[in-house]
């Protein structure tokens, strides 16, 4: 004790990470604590680091698919599609109407698939220890075991080609799709039930990392995150990529932007993909599923640069490609949306609790293979 | 939200209950139990699943489908194969390999040297019990482990074999100077 009679304390500094297991995969937060509140936060990025955009410079157009899986290794289609679409604008391919309505089933799929771990996940960093996460893969399975019949692997699809997809949807795999999204509704019900109301989830996000609206957009934070702070912004809708402007389906805005407004706008996108399949299921037209003039060997495109982005589901992931009209990219950049996301990391955890940084990283919805790449 | 205090803690854990009774008494139980015991219990792939490369031959071994053409070798992503076409004592390139290698801790499963072999000699396996005891030159595989029958490849993937099947030309091996199919 000091002579005025008030306690001298000191910081203390935390290394969260990268092998805690809260942290989703291997990130690292330095975290300046002054009691239990943080004082500063650092984010550590690069532990998963693999070389993605210098690989991509020296290998084929085509080879590069693959890879793309690795991204967001959650939502390989959306990443799949977003190349596809950066490729597809520079080398003036058209892509079949069946194609496009194949890869938004596929990509709404992913929404699901990945919304619903995330808020998974994000609920087991609160203390809700793996049931809500249980709940939610038991879903993602079965979307998953789609993913396998359609395109021959879990997680790692490799599906989409630039001119359309690989493998055609036939009559038993979209009754697969139909009935996956027959289901969804009553799992989001269940889910809601168990979690949404609960008073222990409110107590701990309610007013937990809020992100106000203007610090969004400055910080370009596209995805739930945005929407969550009131930032009407869905590329879907504004860009109209693909056959979207044919759904008839709308974007949830939260208020608050805190941590339950993200949670709760996942579940509520994940209703209106579920809007979006049920259209496109409906809709889809027999024709082929890739362009005629489409070819995997010896694919040039010609020179020039060009930026293809989606809204993938965690925001907004661009490809930005330069060619030199050769067989592989010139220059080859990945806007991948988590890794913009978590730059605003530091400003939502001041002040707050070190419990809630856990759960702020949590409802960013991060991926390290898409952040570090 | 419930004006009662506890209220939605109780209805998560109704949830809870119904789905752990329900485990044990529900009709569609196989829908709340989709994990299979797995050494006993084998799931069943799909046709399109796809793990691992192998070399399709039609009768017997020497009847290799592949030419040695190094087309996969060459659109390989990870570039984990490697292709040494076979000469005879003159040095003639006798259109079959003498030396295919894949490194099956390189090789990434993606498929597109299935997709893009002009013969279809190279196609993807169901097989996913690969692990070896050598962290080295046992996950190098060679040609004879690669080499499968068209009767193995019609058994794991029956609607695709027939396919190829049909497309193929009844020559066992085009002849040499003959162009690849387009793709």
């Amino acid at each position: 004790m000091s002579a005025t009679g008030i306690i001298e304390t000191q910081t203390l500094e935390v290394s969260l990470g990268p092998q805690h297991p809260s942290t989703h995969g291997v990130f690292r937060m330095d975290v300046v604590l002054d009691g239990e509140y943080v004082v500063k936060l650092k984010p550590v990025m690069g532990y998963l680091h693999r070389n993605h955009e210098q690989i991509a410079e020296k290998i084929a157009w085509i080879a590069n698919m693959p890879y793309t899986d690795r991204l967001d290794y959650f939502c390989s289609m959306t990443n799949n599609w977003a190349y596809a679409l950066a490729v597809e604008k520079m080398a003036g391919l058209k892509v079949p109407e069946r194609a496009e309505y194949i890869r938004v089933i596929m990509a709404e799929l992913t929404r699901l698939l990945n919304h619903s771990c995330a808020i998974g996940f994000l609920l087991s960093d609160c203390g809700a220890w793996f049931t809500p996460v249980l709940y939610a893969l038991r879903e993602r399975e079965r979307i998953l075991d789609f993913f396998e019949t359609v395109s021959g692997a879990r997680m790692m699809c490799n599906y989409m080609r630039f001119g359309g997809v690989r493998v055609d949807l036939d009559d038993q795999s979209l009754a697969m799709a139909r009935d996956i999204v027959a289901r969804w509704p009553a799992f989001l019900d269940e889910f809601e039930k168990l979690m949404t109301e609960n008073e222990v989830l409110i107590a701990r996000t309610q007013r937990v990392g809020i992100l106000p609206r203007e610090l969004a957009i400055n910080a370009s934070i596209t995805g739930p995150m945005a929407r969550a702070s009131g930032v009407e912004y869905d590329i879907r809708k504004v860009d109209k990529y693909g056959v979207y402007d044919r759904f008839d389906f709308r974007v949830p805005v939260g208020e608050a932007g805190d941590t339950f407004d993200r949670y709760m706008i996942r579940i509520l996108e994940m209703r209106e993909a579920v809007k979006i399949l049920e259209q496109a299921l409906r809709d889809i037209p027999a024709g082929p599923f890739i362009a005629p003039e489409a070819k995997l060997r010896n694919f040039k495109v010609p020179a020039g640069d060009g930026y293809g982005r989606i809204e993938a589901p965690k925001g907004e992931l661009g490809f930005y490609l330069v060619s030199e009209g050769g067989a592989k990219p010139y220059r080859y950049h990945v806007r991948p949306p988590s890794f913009i996301n978590l730059t605003i990391l530091e400003d939502m955890c001041l002040g707050q609790k070190v419990a809630d940084t856990v759960i702020i990283l949590g409802s960013v919805d991060i991926v390290l293979g898409e952040v570090d790449r | 939200m419930s004006n009662l205090l506890g209220k939605g803690l109780i209805d998560g854990l109704v949830v809870t209950a119904k789905n752990f009774v329900g485990s044990y008494f529900d009709g569609n139980r196989k829908d709340r139990l989709f994990t299979y015991q797995y050494p006993e219990e084998r799931m069943k792939l799909p046709e399109n699943s796809r793990t691992f490369p192998f070399l399709v031959y039609d009768g017997t071994p020497d009847q290799l489908r592949c030419t040695a053409c190094k087309i996969c070798e060459t659109e390989c992503p990870p570039q984990c194969i490697y292709i040494v076409m076979e000469r005879d004592a003159n040095g003639k390139p006798l259109q079959r390999p003498r030396v295919f290698d894949i490194d099956i801790s390189v090789c990434m499963q993606c498929g597109i040297c299935a997709e893009v072999c002009p013969f279809n000699a190279i196609k993807m396996d169901c097989d996913f019990e690969r692990s070896k005891h050598g962290r080295f030159e046992d996950l190098l595989v060679h040609l004879p482990e690669l080499l499968k029958s068209n009767e193995y490849y019609h058994q794991i993937k029956s609607a695709e074999a027939t396919r190829v099947d049909a497309t193929r030309k009844p020559t066992k091996k085009p002849a040499a100077g003959t162009k690849p199919e387009k793709i």
